[in-house]
């Protein structure tokens, strides 16, 4: 262990004594700070900071890093070495934080420290790479300390996975949802301001009830919880007759069914919104045809409510398919043969039996399509009309012709108090048992037929619908390639040159089309963020599955947290938490990467904790026993078996970061631009085909992706005779 | 016998091991001989695949000391443990081939890839499965994957070896052969070896000594032979081999002897500190003689079940001691059921159970 020591102790000297202390202008990746290496003062390391720029704030940090030393050469497994480790990392992460947020842009960050040591002349900027270093190695120093004493078997490396995860969680989760709530009780002058609080939470376009009683509409919040609980009833209810058809009737199609589903998931936003509007819009493809049979007066109906719900339905019905799918084949057939053995029909053991064991899965399924619909931001947007919601008047509040950091803050609060609400009842409520419902005996049983009115009724429900669906898309692919939707249906390629153009000029190539830049930036970030999610997933997983400690609970819902964050909250929150030092990243890259990742670890944390629950524990014991550490175990014996699940998630990190919309638009900047906040840019200009030819495109990219990590990462082989086995236990009798 | 060169004894100084307010080790303490292969044994839930977890460092314990040879290794992880272990399950890595699961141990401790295969190769070939390591664990049988399991193990030579009931997935006969292969190998090179199997038999047959554990403490510590003659409470009689305990007298006691009287048998017992009065006695199922002629001396009873098994018969017997289990190898004089048959007592097999539950 000592060894580890050392090679913290490095790293946090390089970061203290050698690399720039503080962030760098041009970027984390920008080079050009060598220039003035080490004496300007931007890129002074805090060594030169200390002595040559007069911020003496900074050495103790340094004095925090001497103490280890002594660990290092006389320590060795002396018992006061894991206190001068638990100490010395500490303290020098409460300091190196404490410095950072007391001293600021503009001197002393809190006015009661300036009250107290007088007016400060000096200023500091966001963290750098030094800073990074530093906190690292403090960070590990403390949980080394804490190995040391003997916690988890005192295994150092799992002690320091548990120590970075909740460190990362809560810089990049709850320091911006914190950020939001202090936002929310402060006026935009930043003072503490509670009644400002009461009187915008309580305000009348948020609670009001008019609708009720006049022609008025109603607050947003009612809007938003009306959506949310007619879209959570319809997916459900959409979901279970798409999954009876898949698993309880003959029907011959099912492997289309499959296709519906992964469709959505790799749909960006505003497609089915805009594929909407030219269906059913003013002049859409059902206006038109009314207009010209019947002489109806075409109308914007769809506008509101339906518009948004008819959207909405098409995204989240195969959410709420996927969870249903798995409890109703997960219900054991013996259950509902000893149910008709007990002379019971099939439409009573269906209503006796069958219905009240799915309980469970229809209610997870339910408050899925509830959270997604609040969070749910492309959609709103586009077909909203004059029906607002929550997820995009936060928007309007801080982009919009009145901008009120307050209101949106507040908003924010509310959209957050009604998603982790829902999000606790789902846990509270049913905790695992989705998935804990098959049971790894052979169950040899058939399942009941279907009762046939009941056939029937879920085939006149689900067959139009997939039939709706299956319109959508064509119309998606077809609608980049006229020329103007609606009223100039000519054959034109003109918005794919507008996009997508390649010119050869004078130095070779030169990708003239208007997307390239977006186009670029989306996939070089979406590439570094999806295995980013995927590791950290995965080893939250991992500590999750196969470690004990206190505070377990706490920490799994840390992890799961960000699931019932909306991207718009979350968007709103980094604004505010990371404009200032000292996490100064608003306008870079990092900001996005570091977004999407703890936007979409959960689903890394749940495909993790779904395949490595299968695994039996003894694997992991065996490696240990035979002198592997706890890393080369993971490494060699749990990575290898997890290649499903890491697939899952490299795929679906990806593909959230191809198409998130919600929280990027508030992220994005002139040098990161991404595509989906491009298109948006254009549907607002109205300019319908650019935007449809360019999500078209992205559908393609998507789906190319998918298939090439599932090449790269590729299938585990665990028998000669079949590629896939799922007894995973160690006998692999 | 053979010491290993490198074999350590195992040494535990009043260890507890609690999960929340469950105590599943209780204030233990117990020293393993090098080179000796000692068995825990007891009923599930008894503590003895906590004992075994500890001493390869997968679980830490509450409180107290263990030693390796002379070393403390109290709070030393698993993988700085010379221990290793054949689990239950096997724990065969399913994605590595046979060879590569034998040679797993020497590579992630920094040996060559060739050298470990060679090794592994060699280690195969003593547990008899040379030619199959390229095979995947999934294409071995249950006794072959118990064996890659074995080698695993023994390949890195430990100061310790564990086994934690390995048998448990193999039926009765390779069950019976397995034992003797571990046992032999065992001896043959000299390990220090605990063993966990809640299976009495097993116990008895491959151990030098067996450590009885019952509800987080140690029952009885002992040679096969001592536990099964001399079982220092009602609960090692018990478990150790089948016995019918029953109330008796202590008459009087005349230096190691006591004169007991059971029902209206008299035997001389070795007395165990004893005094007259009442006592506890058990009698195996072999030492309770019955007969058919009830003219000869002994208690009368009736025979409420036989069941037939080939070399044996066993009967339940209604007596004026209670319901006796009886063992009777004279099959050709079965006896039917509802039969009135005179008991008899052996002079073997019967003991005093120091009364200490």
């Amino acid at each position: 262990m000592n060894k580890t020591v050392a090679l913290w102790l490095a790293v946090g000297w390089a970061g203290y004594a050698v690399l720039p202390w503080y962030a760098i202008d041009d970027g984390f990746f920008g080079f050009a700070w060598f220039g003035g290496f080490p004496a300007s003062i931007d890129s002074a390391p805090a060594t030169l900071q200390v002595m040559d720029h007069g911020r003496a704030w900074l050495l103790p940090i340094g004095l925090a890093l001497v103490a280890p030393l002594a660990v290092l050469w006389r320590g060795g497994d002396k018992p006061w070495a894991a206190t001068v480790l638990m100490t010395a990392g500490g303290f020098g992460l409460a300091y190196t934080l404490a410095q950072g947020f007391a001293i600021g842009l503009g001197g002393w960050g809190f006015g009661f420290i300036e009250s107290a040591f007088g007016e400060l002349s000096d200023r500091q900027f966001g963290m750098g790479y030094g800073a990074v270093l530093v906190f690292g190695a403090f960070l590990f120093f403390l949980t080394q300390g804490m190995a040391k004493r003997g916690a988890i078997n005192g295994d150092v490396f799992v002690v320091g996975s548990i120590g970075l995860v909740i460190a990362l969680i809560a810089a990049f989760i709850l320091f911006p949802v914190a950020s939001i709530l202090i936002s929310a009780v402060q006026d935009n002058d930043e003072n503490f301001a509670p009644a400002l609080f009461f009187i915008k939470l309580l305000s009348r376009d948020i609670w009001g009830l008019d609708c009720l009683t006049s022609r008025l509409t109603c607050g947003i919040a009612w809007n938003s919880l009306l959506m949310a609980t007619l879209v959570g009833a319809g997916t459900t209810m959409l979901g279970l007759a798409f999954a009876l058809i898949a698993t309880r009737t003959g029907f011959r199609a099912k492997k289309i069914l499959r296709v519906l589903t992964v469709l959505p998931i790799v749909t960006p936003p505003f497609v089915i919104g805009l594929a909407v509007i030219l269906l059913f819009g003013r002049s859409g493809v059902v206006n038109t045809f009314l207009e010209w049979a019947f002489d109806i007066e075409p109308t914007r109906w769809i506008y509101g409510l339906p518009g948004i719900w008819l959207a909405q339905m098409l995204a989240f019905t195969p959410i709420a398919f996927l969870v249903l799918i798995g409890v109703v084949e997960g219900i054991s057939p013996s259950m509902e043969e000893a149910g008709l053995t007990l002379r019971a029909d099939n439409w009573r053991v269906f209503t006796t039996v069958s219905l009240p064991l799915m309980r469970p899965g229809l209610a997870n399924a339910f408050l899925l399509g509830f959270i997604e619909s609040l969070a749910d931001f492309g959609n709103p947007l586009v077909l909203g009309g004059e029906y607002d919601v929550l997820s995009t008047s936060i928007f309007f509040a801080i982009v919009g012709a009145l901008v009120d950091q307050g209101r949106a803050a507040v908003l924010a609060f509310v959209l957050l108090a009604f998603t982790l609400s829902a999000f606790y009842a789902q846990r509270r409520w049913l905790g695992r048992k989705s998935y804990a419902t098959i049971t790894g005996k052979g169950d040899a049983g058939l399942h009941v037929r279907l009762p046939r009115r009941l056939t029937w009724t879920i085939y006149a429900a689900a067959l139009p619908w997939a039939a709706l669906t299956a319109v959508i898309y064509c119309m998606i692919m077809f609608g980049g390639f006229v020329e103007t939707w609606g009223f100039d249906h000519s054959f034109t390629l003109r918005h794919y040159i507008e996009a997508f153009s390649i010119e050869t000029g004078r130095y070779g190539l030169v990708w003239s089309g208007a997307a390239w830049n977006s186009f670029w930036t989306t996939l070089e970030i979406a590439a570094i963020s999806a295995p980013l999610t995927a590791g950290i997933g995965l080893l939250a997983a991992y500590i999750l599955v196969r470690q004990r400690f206190v505070g377990k609970d706490a920490f799994e819902f840390g992890t799961m947290l960000s699931f019932a964050i909306p991207g718009t909250v979350i968007g709103i929150g980094y604004i505010l938490a990371f404009n200032v030092p000292p996490i100064e990243i608003t306008g870079t890259g990092i900001i996005l990467v570091i977004c999407f990742v703890f936007r979409n670890m959960p689903v890394g944390v749940r495909a993790g904790i779904a395949a490595m629950s299968q695994i039996d524990k003894s694997l992991d014991e065996a490696s240990l026993t035979l002198g592997a550490t706890s890393f080369t175990t993971l490494r060699k014996v749990v990575m290898p078996l997890l290649r499903p699940a890491i697939v899952a998630a490299l795929v679906f990190g990806f593909v959230r970061a191809m198409t998130a919309i919600s929280a990027v638009i508030f992220l994005v900047s002139a040098n990161y631009d991404m595509a989906t906040s491009y298109i948006l840019g254009r549907v607002e200009n109205a300019d319908y085909g650019l935007a449809i030819s360019y999500s078209s495109v992205l559908i393609v990219v998507m789906l190319a992706a998918i298939i090439l990590i599932q090449r790269v990462v590729g299938t585990r082989r665990l028998s000669r005779r079949d590629g896939q086995q799922f007894g995973l236990e160690g006998s692999a009798a | 016998m053979t010491i290993g060169y490198k074999a350590a004894s195992v040494q535990f100084q009043g260890v507890t091991k609690a999960f929340g307010p469950v105590v599943a080790v209780r204030d233990i303490s117990f020293t393993i001989e090098p080179g000796t292969l000692v068995t825990l044994l007891g009923p599930s839930g008894c503590g003895k695949t906590t004992t075994l977890r500890l001493i390869a460092g997968l679980e830490m314990p509450t409180s107290g000391r263990i030693l390796i040879g002379d070393r403390d290794v109290t709070k030393l992880p698993a993988t700085d443990r010379d221990v290793c272990m054949v689990f239950q399950s096997y724990a065969l890595f399913p994605h590595m081939t046979v060879l590569e699961n034998v040679a797993y141990g020497l590579t992630v401790g920094g040996m060559a890839k060739p050298d470990a295969h060679a090794k592994a190769e060699d280690e195969l070939e003593l547990v008899g499965l040379e030619g199959f390591g390229e095979r995947l664990p999934s294409e071995l049988s249950g006794g072959q994957q118990q064996r890659v399991a074995v080698a695993r193990a023994l390949i890195l030579e430990p100061e310790v070896l564990l086994f934690d009931e390995p048998l448990s997935n193999l039926d009765a006969k390779l069950r019976r052969r397995m034992r003797e292969e571990i046992r032999d190998l065992q001896r043959k090179l000299g390990l220090t070896s605990v063993y966990v199997t809640h299976d009495q038999e097993e116990a008895l047959a491959v151990s030098d000594r067996i450590i009885v554990m019952n509800n987080a403490v140690i029952a009885q510590e002992g040679s096969p032979h001592e536990l099964y003659e001399n079982p220092a409470n009602v609960f090692v009689a018990d478990f150790i081999g089948d016995a019918n305990l029953v109330k008796a007298e202590i008459m009087s006691v005349n230096g190691e002897i006591a004169v007991v009287r059971i029902g209206n048998i008299e035997r001389r017992l070795p007395c165990r500190g004893l005094s007259p009065g009442e006592v506890d006695v058990a009698i195996r199922p072999a030492a309770i003689i019955l007969s058919n002629d009830t003219s000869v001396e002994g208690m009368e009873g009736s025979v409420l079940k036989a069941t037939y098994l080939g070399n044996h018969i066993e009967y339940t017997v209604d007596s004026p001691l209670g319901e006796l289990f009886v063992i009777d190898y004279q099959v050709d004089a079965a006896l039917p059921r509802g039969a009135t048959v005179s008991i008899d007592l052996a002079e073997r097999g019967i003991t005093l159970v120091l009364d200490e539950a």
